[in-house]
């Protein structure tokens, strides 16, 4: 059965409004929801559908909750970096990873294209860089039969299909499958699997950042037309005001 | 020297946002007091292409050929523009912010050992080199220090507007053939299928574009919005959600990854107006939405609004244009 990590990012929920902390450095927890990416959900999903799936996170103690989400739906093992993302670069992401998949010998792992909250677009490439393993990037759905990983994806002329050999790396864009939602008896098995805990190999290098800035609010001069079926009328007037109607 | 890759299309033309790439090298080029800007391809460029790059301000044009480069290979495509790098000392390597420039500029930047900067909008100082770029799914930015060189950077589509250069490049075509590593093409597309027609032609020049997001609902949620657009002679837009839930086709799509589009009038009906699809759409002379909430950015930054359910308000819209038709 091929062994497969998957790797997913704890980060806030943007659809809620962003807070950033005083110093700039982050966006302030205490005012944001917390979830993991859709992309690595399907990652996650991909992952338990492949093989035997230890799910492992870089983060700080809250980021448990996102190890027992993807344990909940059917991840067997889990590892934790106890770390603040942060402090953590890409290059920083990648080397801890890789010390996890040398670990346990993972022929596969799985991450998100991006991570909704830093989208570096390269903690994936950077741990194949480290293992020395061939990377594809950016695929909705793969499989793996007799050893071969096949990888299909959107590309920009067309479906595009990938055929490797095992080990390597995959990054996963959302669309390809369906996330399961988690069972009761998941969530309950999944409170009892133990965490493997443990502190980052090395001091981060760090992420180059100088500080987080919020975009300015847009002015809103928004013309409301109505509400519900009863605006039709004047849309309709509006359309004959612009002349955009067709004849 | 700064690099930038350039990618075609199928009629191997430029595509729009490598000319915006290199349109925001020539700003820092002239930042620099001139630094040189030569382009990477993939495959012998057209007569057309070299054409297209010299009116952009390109000094070479460095062809990547060979059986290497007939199908993609991140880590294929990241060699021959380091090769590229390497023998011109280039102290920039960028490219646009696509699922491929990010990807092999990721590669460039783990082969080099440097940093690398997904989807800058604008840099504020050459030394040390500060880019402001797109995080939290465009919800805030980044100011970021790029420290090495050469400085790696992937430019948000749609950040700055292509432009040609006020004075023609060269455009000298070198074609390379490098020697790329077999293990370079272990990951390597091995079949594209049934390319996708590109119709996003009739999208981008279309004088009304109805939109569609996520509250279209499903791909059964489409038929009032396709009327309505039929009825005001327009194309459809949608939103990535829409594309990625595999609703409608990529060539719909409007944004930083998609079309951008610049109409009389834009109906987003049921998008909330992300960044990266507000940066597909702003240049619409109008806008009005439609969308259950009055507070979705859309709506806020629109010129007009309807507040409900699309699937309620667009059919009421075609049924008054259909009467005022008949009457
Ligand atoms: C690097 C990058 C590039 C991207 N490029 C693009 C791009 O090119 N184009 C793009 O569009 N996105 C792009 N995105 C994604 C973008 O961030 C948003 O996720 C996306 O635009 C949201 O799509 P949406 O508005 O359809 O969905 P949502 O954000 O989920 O919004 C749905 C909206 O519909 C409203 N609604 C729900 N039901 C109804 C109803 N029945 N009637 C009326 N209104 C309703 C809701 O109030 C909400 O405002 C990109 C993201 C990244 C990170
Ligand atoms: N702190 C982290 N812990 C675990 N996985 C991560 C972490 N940061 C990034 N990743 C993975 O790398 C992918 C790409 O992230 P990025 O390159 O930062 O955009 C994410 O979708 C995750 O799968």
């Amino acid at each position: 059965m091929t062994s497969v990590l998957v790797c997913v990012k704890r980060v806030v929920d943007s659809s809620s409004e962003v807070v950033l902390t005083d110093d700039g450095q982050a966006v302030d927890g205490r005012y944001a929801g917390f979830t993991m990416s859709a992309h690595e959900e399907c990652a996650v999903e991909l992952a338990v559908q492949i093989g035997d799936a230890r799910v492992v996170t870089l983060g700080d103690a809250d980021a448990v909750e996102q190890l027992r989400a993807a344990l909940a739906v059917g991840c067997t093992a889990a590892t934790h970096v106890v770390a603040d993302p942060q402090t953590f670069g890409p290059a920083d992401v990648a080397r801890e990873l890789a010390a996890v998949v040398r670990e346990h010998d993972h022929d596969l792992v799985l991450l998100g294209n991006d991570a909704a909250d830093s989208g570096d677009f390269q903690v994936g490439i950077r741990l194949a860089y480290e293992l020395g393993w061939p990377v594809v990037n950016g695929v909705a759905t793969v499989s793996v039969q007799d050893g071969t990983i096949v990888a299909d994806g959107a590309g920009p002329n067309g479906h595009e299909t990938y055929r490797l050999p095992l080990p390597a790396v995959v990054t996963v864009l959302e669309g390809g499958v369906e996330p399961r939602y988690p069972t009761v008896p998941g969530r309950m098995k999944a409170k009892k699997v133990p965490i493997d805990e443990r502190q980052p190999t090395a001091e981060p290098a760090g992420p180059g950042r100088v500080r987080l800035l919020l975009p300015p609010p847009a002015p809103s001069d928004v013309q409301v037309l109505g509400k519900g079926a009863e605006a039709a009328p004047a849309v309709v007037d509006l359309f004959e005001r612009l002349g955009v109607l067709a004849r | 020297m700064i690099v930038v890759l350039v990618e075609t299309d199928l009629s191997g033309a430029a595509v729009e946002v490598s000319r915006e790439a290199v349109t925001f090298a020539r700003s820092l080029s002239d930042a620099g007091g001139g630094v040189p800007i030569d382009a990477v391809v993939v495959g012998e460029p057209s007569a057309a292409l070299v054409d297209q790059l010299a009116a952009y301000g390109v000094r070479d044009v460095h062809a990547l050929t060979g059986e290497a480069f007939d199908s993609f290979a991140g880590a294929a495509w990241a060699s021959g523009v380091l090769g590229v790098r390497t023998a011109k000392n280039a102290v920039v390597v960028m490219a646009a912010g696509t699922p491929r420039g990010n990807e092999v500029m990721a590669h460039v930047a783990a082969r080099a050992g440097v940093a690398m900067a997904a989807n800058v909008l604008s840099f504020s100082g050459l030394s040390p080199f500060t880019v402001t770029r797109q995080v939290v799914g465009g919800a805030a930015l980044e100011e970021m220090r790029l420290a090495d060189r050469p400085a790696v950077f992937t430019v948000a589509g749609h950040a700055v507007e292509a432009a040609p250069a006020a004075a023609a490049g060269g455009a000298h075509v070198v074609v390379e053939r490098p020697d790329v590593d077999p293990a370079d093409l272990v990951a390597r597309v091995v079949s594209t299928q049934a390319p996708e027609p590109d119709l996003s032609g009739s999208l981008k020049s279309a004088k009304v574009v109805v939109g569609a997001g996520r509250g279209a609902g499903s791909a059964d949620g489409f038929a009032d919005l396709l009327e309505l657009t039929e009825l005001l002679d327009g194309s459809l837009g949608v939103s990535r959600v829409v594309t990625s839930l595999g609703w409608r086709p990529h060539h719909e799509q409007v944004g930083q990854t998609g079309s951008r589009i610049s109409p009389d009038l834009y109906i987003p009906c049921g998008i909330s107006g992300a960044i990266q699809h507000w940066a597909g759409c702003s240049s619409a002379k109008a806008i009005l939405a439609i969308n259950t909430d009055a507070e979705a950015p859309m709506v806020t930054k629109a010129t007009y609004a309807v507040i409900g359910d699309l699937h309620e308000v667009v059919p009421a819209i075609n049924a008054e244009i259909r009467r005022r038709r008949a009457g």
